[in-house]
């Protein structure tokens, strides 16, 4: 061994870190392109049923959402543990729904305003009756376009 | 003495980096929302009653607050759906029992059978959404394998290869006849 003990350690070179910033710049473009942007957060749990004949939703920017589901964990002491509607940032009634659909339509211009589409995502476990409620106030409302949200699964 | 390693030209690190980067943006999908289209009809005016249908032409499809299925009045699994519907839908053996077909003029498909049958879906109060939408599942999977045997044989292409107006043809011979009821109040609110 008093082959190595005599001699100096060898100086690591030091790392180019010029090209440092690239890699991190693709890294924030990589996750702003992987993450979908969500106006608002969600307060009720959605697990959407899947479907195989599920197509693609066009045109996102035409595309208002209505969330229906169980409200989250911690926000079932202010809005109970049973499903509710969720419309933009708020837990909402049903009756409200026909001015959420107006104050949508507001803000898209005149031409778009009839191919708005009004997705529906529903936990699986909720009954239809809510989702018969939404689909007449919709209908009263004169969104006529809707859309069921669900993932893409296999067949059984 | 220690050897003093070269510099690495690191010039050509951005262009790799950028080259991945083009390489994420292509093959990541943008977490893409995936469901069922459908239109709701428009609200029916107060005094209009609406309009007869002949019982031959409907198929009820009935699914309680248990999820089960009822198709016309014998019970049905979810599997026999599709099966079903694509034998109501297309009558090909013209039964009484069946549909009446009426021929209509359509663009480019000539005169054409077009069938009268309508799907009467109706859902109880306390049917879970996720059955509700297997059922619209199989219904749309009967629809669009019918629109394909159609846009096959007539055009030799899948539905989804057609042009606008091919597609709006077959979309006129094979409509979208799903007619939904008003939910029972049962189980459930």
């Amino acid at each position: 061994m008093a082959r190595f003990t005599g001699k100096k350690a060898k100086e690591t070179p030091a790392l180019n870190m010029g090209s440092m910033s690239d890699i991190i710049f693709m890294l924030l473009f990589f996750f702003m392109v992987i993450t979908t942007m969500r106006e608002s957060s969600l307060y009720v749990r959605i697990i959407p049923p899947q479907g195989t004949e599920v197509t693609k939703l066009e045109k996102k920017s035409l595309v208002s959402y209505i969330n229906v589901g169980v409200p989250l964990q911690d926000q079932q002491k202010k809005y109970g543990t049973e499903p509710r509607i969720q419309l933009n940032d708020q837990i909402s009634e049903v009756s409200d729904i026909i001015s959420f659909v107006e104050q949508e339509r507001e803000q898209r211009i005149e031409a778009d305003r009839p191919f708005i589409t009004t997705a529906i995502k529903a936990d699986k476990a909720v009954r239809m009756g809510m989702v018969s409620d939404i689909k007449q106030e919709l209908r009263k409302a004169g969104a006529l376009k809707i859309f069921y949200n669900a993932s893409k699964g296999t067949r059984k | 003495m220690a050897r003093k390693t070269p510099g690495l030209n690191t010039s050509s690190m951005s262009d790799i980096s950028f080259l991945l980067l083009a390489f994420f943006l292509m093959v990541s999908n943008i977490n893409s929302d995936m469901g069922i289209a459908r239109k709701l009809p428009p609200p029916l005016p107060e005094n209009v009653e609406p309009p007869e249908v002949r019982e031959r032409n409907i198929f009820v499809v009935m699914v309680n607050k248990d999820d089960r299925l009822l198709f016309n009045t014998e019970y049905g699994r979810i599997e026999d759906l599709k099966e079903r519907a694509k034998e109501f839908l297309g009558n090909p053996r013209n039964l009484a029992h069946m549909p009446e077909k009426e021929i209509k003029q359509i663009d480019l498909l000539g005169n054409i059978e077009v069938s009268k049958g309508v799907i009467s879906l109706r859902n109880d109060r306390g049917t879970s959404y996720d059955m509700y939408l297997q059922v619209q599942n199989e219904l749309t999977a009967a629809i669009s394998e019918m629109r394909n045997e159609l846009s096959t044989t007539r055009f030799g292409k899948q539905y989804a290869d057609l042009n606008e107006q091919q597609r709006k043809a077959v979309e006129q011979a094979v409509p979208m006849a799903i007619s939904e009821a008003e939910p029972t109040k049962i189980g459930g609110k």
